[in-house]
């Protein structure tokens, strides 16, 4: 199938040596000592002394095998399989005819089938491999060799080498920048790849290096670089460049690591540092693991189990042939003496043990693992076709890339999740705006008809025909001239960092740091307001059609303690003018007091638009005298001067020109989420999964998501934000918020009683059944530490948000169970500012704590250490690359597949080998332990109670289609109802369908068959005779006699197991059945017998037997024997104690009965768990989320000033033009014809209390709950928990209480709107204005539906 | 281990690049639209439910049990009866016989046992030996023979299979037929004389043929170089089994039931299954319509003791049998059926109680709370 994703790891301990042995006769690169290399030295255009140390070449390899290694390296591979190696030894045991008890035949058919079926998948897989090496290692590169540029195989490319980078090529090996086309040696890339970021980074070249500039020197330049060994950390570098008795200090910032992409840069030089495997990109892969399921595992331990159990009866029988042979066989000597070979009893004791693991060597018949890998391989092709899965917008399917953890999807508890092109299509769109307290731009109403587009072309020629908006009074407000409207899009055509190119009149790209930015100038652009071009001192913009120039006076710019940034402009008339945008809570309380009015209405629409999950920005401006800004400027100077804190006397200074601004409005940018998210999150927590986003994004753009996607939601029961610098204050901040939680849930126990009941009887109902879920669970795990007990049992919805410095704390290893235990008590947890490595080590702490089945979602290069960890990678294809994809076990286009992939596929899946697995160990005990019963009968001998034949095809021909009919197609509910009743997911989680106990009941279940099989016929038959006077208690009868009933039963008991009877299956089933007649006929045939009097002894055995009434008698009472306690049990089960799966089912029986139409019962269905679906954002006047939530990096501004980044070169800027943009452009691009994206709404009207959650940073202050009081939170649990029924009361309950709220807040003593600005950073001021505000109720201006889109 | 984790193909921008807007000209890669593809294919889906399992479990009942009685009456009526005269006990007339005789022995030890019949054997009677504790089931017993040889191969005949060690041979020349089943052959001549009220002891016919299966009799067994053949001289260049007192193709006068197609010698090399077995001695022919076969009164059983069975505390037994449709006497069969049939019509009635009682009848009525 497809490209091979990946090498199970368990090859490699076998593998790599091998590889590395020949790569080292080919090319003497490679070399052990690599896990002591210390340091690196690496001396440029010095390939003798480099040689030396043997590092590693550019030459990666991935394949296993060439033609001549194949067959013996895979066999010896296979070999390594318990189970392979188990049926070789059985086979070498068959040829001793001491011990054979069973031809050789019997093993050696299936042995050969599957291990030639595995070595065929493996040959493809490594053919895959071979082709995808040789691509990347041919690629060409320039390298200069003896001062010339010489075209190189990338596998040629060795250390110490320099190379030539053009623009948009991919970087061969992780390098050190010599020098670069571009001023100051700086050179751009792109690290899509590498982290995941798509904003461009800049590097810098040492300056020294950077003056070499042209080929000739650098073939001269001999200096020796020393530094670190090969890591994987993608942010650090440190090292020395030694050159002419010099030393330079190297950074992170000098080097261009392999997997990025040059961009905007003409050319470069490089010096190759690491190499091929040793290079980041390859270290920071994170290991690969061949991934199990659990079930797998636990099928792995069953086995061994089982044979134990296996050797039990052998022992038991060899016991009981010694005794036989001392006590009778030695007086049957007569008749039937010894082996001479074998003249003592103990010695046949001996072999008949070997005889009887042979002949039971089928309670583990290698069918087994043929057919599970069969099961999942059409699993896999189900969910590769499944329309609904795939996206027609990006034409793909889904694809099961593995096919060995389908069954896990079933079982996910965690579901770790990137943000950025995971949750958000990674698009911002300039959504609305408030200007002078006037709000412009409404969601689409999802009743109402889309309005018309603005088109902006007449009015003006230079406006973005992508960008959507679809209010036309703003446009309106425009034309009219309205000053604050034009000082409002004049301040987001200035205020920014982002740099413009032209290639031709009219034709503008702009080229943003962060997607917001781009947004609101293009916004800006579009209504009139455009950004042309910039120098270090001037900005150019045509506004309303005439071109301005401003002089940049000054860029106050932007970082994460001040959330905002300003320019000074002085315009043509000379009039000096700041304008600042940022966060809210940072601007507002920097604004001039006079108009409290306007900031009250902008508050509101502040309000509003946080709500609606959107990234909101204040703007202001501030006149500057002359004067003013002389005084300022100096002050400035001063402290760009300083030598000592010149960062805080700079931030000093700004801070005190920020000052009695005038506020302007507001904007609000929508980081569009991709379709369905929302309400997937809603349904797969329904479905008792966590769900966790690791986002490499700052906090507040995660937290906002966070928002925007329903994992956070205003009334949750607490949102604690941990973001400590050191261990201590982490272990703090987690310890203060395990104990709130422990407090609060306390006081939620109260009112919880009387809504409990209701609760637990639900389906959908988060609270009581998630937890009674917890609870269930809890029984499975190993104790928890004491803490963490306790920490089960807490009630309520709490999150988590953690930053990337927390969070390595948080992983150290005496803080783990600490992290553990209180992440996992929350409903939703966000880590931000994570590294692609941290992803993983969350991963693996989830797993390694709580047992759970993870699995890891991402679309990026920095999501592949995660996708490889967990144990089932989803890769999201076509948004920034395939790296995640490759990596991933699963992928598909669209987040929200995930809950098809999960609660269809994956529960049917594991339903399916759930089922599977029983009936598979039920009919192979049925079948084997009839051997152990006649052992008693037959002097312990190994007699087989079966012909041989039946033996050998028992498994691979009678039995196994029925099985895998049912394994493959069966289904309990239909696919939408899992989606309806996502609790239906839960048996999966709590592993309910197959483990130890339900095994040893289809054991025992086995057993029960094989007595009644055995001991019926033999009471029967024993004394019986046929009509014609024969006995019938001639071996062969008998056998004939027990096969038949044997597969009848079985094959009764797979009609009873099997839940949808689809075509397949009755023809498998009948078919089955049918061959066994046939075969059996066939077998016993005159002609073959004639053939081969020696091999097929039972000539006339079936005609003979069937002949008989009493043969048909006894089959028909041992099947009812076998069958009847089955059935009554399973009645009694359903009957009394019906799982959620069986009442579906009833009901869907009925309903098809009653013919009803099922629309309108699938719409009322719906309705009840999926209630979150159709919720409208947030609760209205929640929390603000202010965002300053740009994926901006400070440093800019002055990059910008500095005029470093001013580069003219047309060539560079046309392709940069044509082809860069990637960021976010092109995104768009992609993006264009893309779904409405409907802000989900609802639950929302019923939230109760207004910014509720708050609390900036421990002590944490939940402002409802400690203010107001114990009643205000009874409110909000009996909405919270019954959102479906209390949806039409629930307004005016939540209004009172959120007055309630309001009332008692209103001497402010929380800090709202803080909590996503990290502790320690900045003092939030006080809101006191923001208590009216709620209470007011956000007044919301004439709806006029309209979504803002952005297209280039 | 890091490289497989990186596939080197997606390093390369310059064909990822890609994107769907240069695409979508392309044929849509959308999954068909069947109904198996997307799993919809019609289904029938058979919950348990009380209205079919309890109906279920009553007819079950209901058709065991008459089964059951019916066939508890018919084998009833068959007659059997059994004697056993192995001789283990001093008082028995074999008792000399049993304790004396070897395979060594060079006389034939004769013993009679009397025995009275207080009812009429009507219809043919089936006459078999049983013997017990003999494991004609054991593995090594069971695969020591040569079918090919017994088919008649006359290569085999001559080359023995080396399964049949160690009866393959006698000193260098091949054993015919070969193995331990044959050589183990029961030899033991029964004969049953009727004693007549008037004094006479009236020997009862045996009919030695039709006792064997028909596809062993005629498919399986054969004699070398055909039906019509010279035994003697076929079997020339073999040797009798061990234990044998005669060789094969003086098993019987008859030509067609003697060699490897002597019904005795086919019956006996189908092995039995479990230690205590029967096998089809002789037939008693129906004589007249009449008179019964076996009329009430006493009889005596001439036993020609050959086959030793003291050694390893077997037990021989003589059995006299009439069969039905069904074949002998089972009384079994019928008491599991009426039992089984019971225990689910009583079962059906405890579920219905249940379900009655305790059931969750508001079944899937509201589910979605």
């Amino acid at each position: 199938m497809t490209i091979p994703a990946e090498i199970p790891e368990k090859w490699f301990p076998l593998v790599l040596p091998l590889k590395r042995k020949k790569q080292k006769g080919l090319n003497g690169a490679k070399s052990k000592k690599k896990g002591a290399e210390e340091e690196r030295r690496v001396r440029a255009n010095d390939r003798e002394y480099n040689e030396k140390f043997q590092y590693a070449r550019n030459c990666i390899m991935t394949s296993k095998y060439n033609i001549v290694t194949f067959l013996p390296v895979n066999l010896f591979e296979q070999f390594q399989e318990v189970a392979n190696t188990y049926f070789l030894f059985l086979l070498i045991l068959q040829l001793i005819p001491q011990i054979s008890s069973l031809s050789w035949f019997t093993t050696i058919v299936p042995l050969a089938l599957v291990l030639s079926i595995t070595a065929v998948k493996d040959a493809t897989d490594d053919y895959f491999r071979h082709k995808s090496d040789n691509q990347v290692n041919n690629r060409q590169s320039q390298v200069l060799i003896r001062g010339l540029l010489q075209n190189e195989k990338w596998m040629n490319v060795r250390v110490g080498d320099i190379i030539k980078l053009e623009n948009k090529q991919f970087v061969a090996a992780d390098l050190l920048l010599l020098s670069s086309s571009e001023p100051h040696g700086l050179c751009y890339i792109e690290t899509a790849e590498l982290d995941g970021e798509t904003n461009m980074k800049v590097r810098q070249s040492v300056s020294v290096t950077n003056e070499l500039a042209d080929q000739n020197n650098l073939a001269s330049f001999d200096g020796e670089v020393v530094c670190e060994p090969p890591n994987n950390k993608l942010d650090r570098f440190c090292g020395t460049l030694y050159w002419r008795d010099k030393k330079y200090t190297l950074t992170n910032q000098n080097m261009l690591l392999r997997g990025c992409v040059l961009r905007n840069t003409e050319t470069c030089y490089g010096l190759v540092i690491f190499a091929g495997p040793d290079t980041k990109l390859m270290q920071n892969s994170g290991s690969t693991k061949f991934k199990r399921t659990s079930i797998d595992r636990l099928m792995n331990t069953l086995v061994l189990w089982i044979f134990g159990f296996l050797v039990c009866m052998g022992v038991i029988l060899a016991v009981g042939n010694a005794v036989w042979e001392r006590e009778v066989g030695s007086l049957f000597q007569s008749y039937l003496p010894w082996d001479p070979s074998v003249d003592n009893f103990l010695f046949s004791a001996f072999l008949s043990f070997w005889s009887y693991v042979i002949i039971l060597n089928t309670v583990v018949p290698i069918s087994l693992y043929v057919s599970v890998e069969v099961i999942r391989l059409g699993h896999s092709y189900f969910i590769n076709w499944d329309q609904e899965m795939f996206c027609s917008q990006c034409n793909t399917a889904a694809e099961a890339r593995t096919t060995t953890l389908n069954e896990e999807l079933g079982q996910v508890e965690y579901i770790f999740s990137d943000k950025t092109g995971t949750l958000t299509q990674n698009i911002m769109s300039f959504n609305k705006c408030s200007i002078n307290g006037q709000t412009y731009g409404e969601g689409p109403d999802p009743l109402e008809p889309r309005p018309k587009r603005l088109d902006f072309s007449p009015f003006n020629p230079l406006a973005d025909p992508d960008f959507c908006f679809y209010d036309d009074t703003l446009l309106e407000s425009v034309k009219v001239g309205d000053a604050h409207t034009h000082k409002f899009f004049r301040l987001l055509a200035l205020c920014h960092t982002v740099m413009s190119e032209e290639k031709s009149e009219g034709e503008l790209v702009y080229k943003a740091q962060s997607p917001d930015e781009g947004a609101l100038v293009t916004a800006a652009r579009n209504f009139g307001f455009v950004f042309r071009s910039r120098t270090p001192g001037t900005i150019t913009t045509t506004e309303m059609g005439q071109p301005v120039t401003y002089t940049l006076l000054a860029i106050l710019d932007f970082n994460n303690i001040r959330k905002r940034m300003s320019v000074i402009v002085r315009n043509p008339e000379g009039r000096i003018c700041l304008y600042c945008k940022g966060a809210d809570t940072v601007l507002l309380e920097r604004l001039h007091p006079c108009d409290q009015e306007l900031m009250n209405v902008t508050s509101d629409h502040l309000h509003e638009y946080a709500a609606d999950g959107l990234r909101t920005l204040a703007l202001a401006y501030r006149d500057l005298s002359e004067d003013e800004w002389e005084a300022w400027s100096e002050s400035h100077r001063c402290a760009d001067k300083a030598t000592s804190c010149r960062e805080d006397r700079l931030a000093a200074t700004y801070e005190h020109i920020e000052q009695d601004m005038m506020l302007l409005g507001a904007t609000a940018i929508e980081d569009k989420l991709q379709e369905g998210v929302p309400e997937t999150i809603a349904v797969l927590s329904l479905a008792n999964i966590k769900i966790w986003v690791l986002t490499g994004d700052k906090q507040e753009t995660a937290v906002n998501i966070g928002y925007s996607c329903k994992m956070l939601t205003d009334d949750m029961t607490e949102v604690f934000t941990i973001s400590g610098n050191t261990v201590h204050s982490v272990r703090q901040e987690l310890r203060t918020a395990r104990e709130r939680m422990i407090v609060l849930s306390r006081t939620r126990e109260g009112g919880k009683e009387e809504g409990t009941e209701g609760c637990f009887m639900g389906n959908g109902f988060r609270e009581g059944e998630g937890m009674a879920g917890a609870g269930a669970k809890q029984l499975q795990c190993p104790p928890p530490p004491p803490p963490s007990n306790l920490m089960d049992n807490i009630s309520g919805e709490f999150a988590l948000v953690i930053n990337g410095h927390s969070l390595a704390h948080a992983l150290e290893a005496d803080m783990e169970t600490e992290f553990v235990s209180t992440a996992c008590a929350c409903k939703a947890v966000i880590c931000c500012r994570v590294t692609p490595l941290q992803k993983a080590q969350v991963v693996e702490l989830i797993k390694k704590h709580k047992k759970a089945v993870t699995l890891a979602i991402g679309d990026g290069a920095n999501d592949v250490s995660m996708i490889k960890s967990a144990h089932i990678g989803v890769g999201i294809s076509g948004q920034e690359g395939i790296q995640a994809v490759l990596a991933s076990d699963y992928s598909f286009s669209q987040f929200r597949f995930l809950q098809r992939l999960l609660l269809v596929h994956g529960r049917w899946s594991y339903l399916r080998m759930c089922r599977f697995l029983c009936y598979f160990f039920y009919k192979n005990f049925a079948f084997t332990m009839v051997h152990f019963w006649f052992g008693f009968f037959c002097g312990f001998s190994a007699q087989t109670v079966y012909d041989q034949y039946f033996i050998t095809l028992y498994n691979i021909v009678y039995t196994s289609l029925p099985v895998l009919a049912m394994g493959i197609f069966d289904q309990d509910v239909p696919d939408q109802r899992s989606l309806e009743y996502p609790k239906l997911y839960e048996p999966g989680q709590l592993n309910l369908l197959f483990n130890k106990r339900e095994f040893f009941i289809c054991i025992a279940q086995g057993i029960y068959t094989s007595v009644v099989l055995f001991f019926v016929p033999c009471a029967v038959l024993s004394d019986a005779t046929q009509s014609t006077g024969e006995p019938l208690a001639d071996y062969q009868t008998f056998a004939v006699t027990t096969a038949t009933a044997l597969v009848i039963v079985v094959s009764v008991q797979i009609a009873l197991d099997t839940g949808f009877w689809t075509v397949i299956n009755h023809v498998f089933v009948w078919g089955s059945l049918g061959c066994y007649f046939c075969i059996m006929f066939a077998l016993h045939s005159q002609t073959l017998f004639l053939i081969f009097p020696n091999q097929f002894h039972f000539v006339g055995s079936a005609q003979s037997t069937l002949l008989q009434p009493v043969v048909w008698l006894t089959i028909a009472l041992a099947t009812t024997i076998c069958i009847v306690p089955v059935l009554a049990f399973r009645f009694l089960k359903v009957d009394l104690k019906p799982q959620l799966s069986d009442t579906v089912r009833y009901t869907q029986l009925v309903r098809q009965k009653k013919r009803k139409p099922m629309d309108c019962s699938v719409e009322g269905g719906r309705r009840g768990p999926g209630s979150v679906s159709d919720g409208r954002l947030g609760a209205r006047g929640g929390s603000r989320r202010s965002g300053y939530a740009f994926a901006h990096q400070e440093g800019f501004g002055e990059l910008i000033t500095s005029g470093k980044n001013m580069r003219l070169s047309s060539l560079a800027l046309a392709s940069f033009a044509s082809r860069h943009s990637s960021s976010w452009i092109d995104t768009l691009r992609r993006k264009k014809p893309a779904h409405v994206h409907t802000p989900p709404s609802a639950s929302g009207e019923s939230s109760p209390a207004p910014s509720c959650v708050s609390g900036s940073a421990p002590p944490l202050s939940n402002s409802s709950s400690a203010l107001g009081g114990s009643q205000d939170t009874t409110i909000e649990e009996e909405t919270g928990s019954a959102p479906a029924q209390s949806a039409q009361t629930a307004p005016a309950q939540s209004l009172a209480a959120s007055e309630a709220a309001a009332a008692g807040r209103s001497h402010g003593g929380d800090s709202p709107g803080g909590w996503s600005i990290s502790l320690g950073a900045v003092q939030e001021a006080l809101l006191r204005w923001r208590a009216r505000a709620a209470a007011s109720n956000s007044p919301r201006s004439p709806s006029v539906p309209m979504e803002t889109r952005q297209h280039e | 281990m890091m490289a497989s984790s990186y596939n080197a193909k997606d390093e390369d921008g310059h064909i990822t690049v890609t994107g769907p807007g240069g695409g979508a000209g392309l044929r849509s890669k959308k999954p068909e639209n069947t109904a198996f593809k997307q799993q919809r294919l019609p289904a029938w889906q058979p919950i348990l439910t009380a209205g079919t399992v309890l109906p279920a479990f009553f007819i079950i009942g209901l058709l065991f049990i008459p089964i059951g009685i019916g066939l508890f009456v018919t084998s009833n009526n068959i007659k059997e009866f059994t004697i056993d005269y192995t001789g283990a006990d001093n008082s028995s007339p074999c008792f000399n016989c049993s304790q004396n005789f070897s395979w060594n022995s060079t006389m034939p030890c004769t013993c009679t046992v009397p025995f009275y019949l207080d009812q009429p054997y009507e219809s043919n009677v089936y006459v078999y030996y049983g013997l017990s504790n003999f494991y004609q089931n054991h593995r090594r017993y069971v695969k020591s023979r040569d079918d090919s040889q017994l088919n008649g191969n006359l290569k085999s005949l001559l080359e023995p299979s080396k399964e049949c060690e160690p009866y393959a041979y006698h000193n260098n020349v091949p054993i015919a037929p070969c193995g331990a089943i044959a050589n183990s052959m029961f030899n033991d001549t029964l004969a049953l004389f009727y004693n007549h009220p008037n004094g006479t002891n009236v020997p009862i016919l045996l009919g030695t043929t039709g006792i064997a299966w028909w596809t062993d009799k005629h498919v399986k067994f054969g004699n070398p170089g055909g039906a019509d053949s010279n035994l003697t001289a076929v079997f020339q260049g073999t040797t009798k089994p061990l234990n044998w007192r005669r060789p094969v193709y003086e098993l019987d006068s008859d030509q067609s039931n003697s060699g490897f197609v002597n019904e005795d010698f086919i019956v006996w090399m189908r092995t039995a299954a479990l230690p205590t077995f029967r096998k089809l001695y002789r037939i008693i022919a129906k004589s007249s319509q009449m008179v019964p076969t076996l009329p009430p009164g006493n009889y005596t059983l001439e036993v020609v003791y050959n086959y030793p069975v003291h050694s390893f505390e077997g037990r021989k037994r003589i059995i006299l049998s009439t069969i039905s449709w069904m074949g002998g006497k089972n009384p079994f069969l019928g008491i599991a059926y009426i039992t089984v049939g019971s225990v689910c019509f009583f079962l059906g009635v405890v579920l219905l109680v249940i379900h009655h009682k305790c059931g969750n009848r508001n079944n899937g009525a509201d589910i979605s709370n």
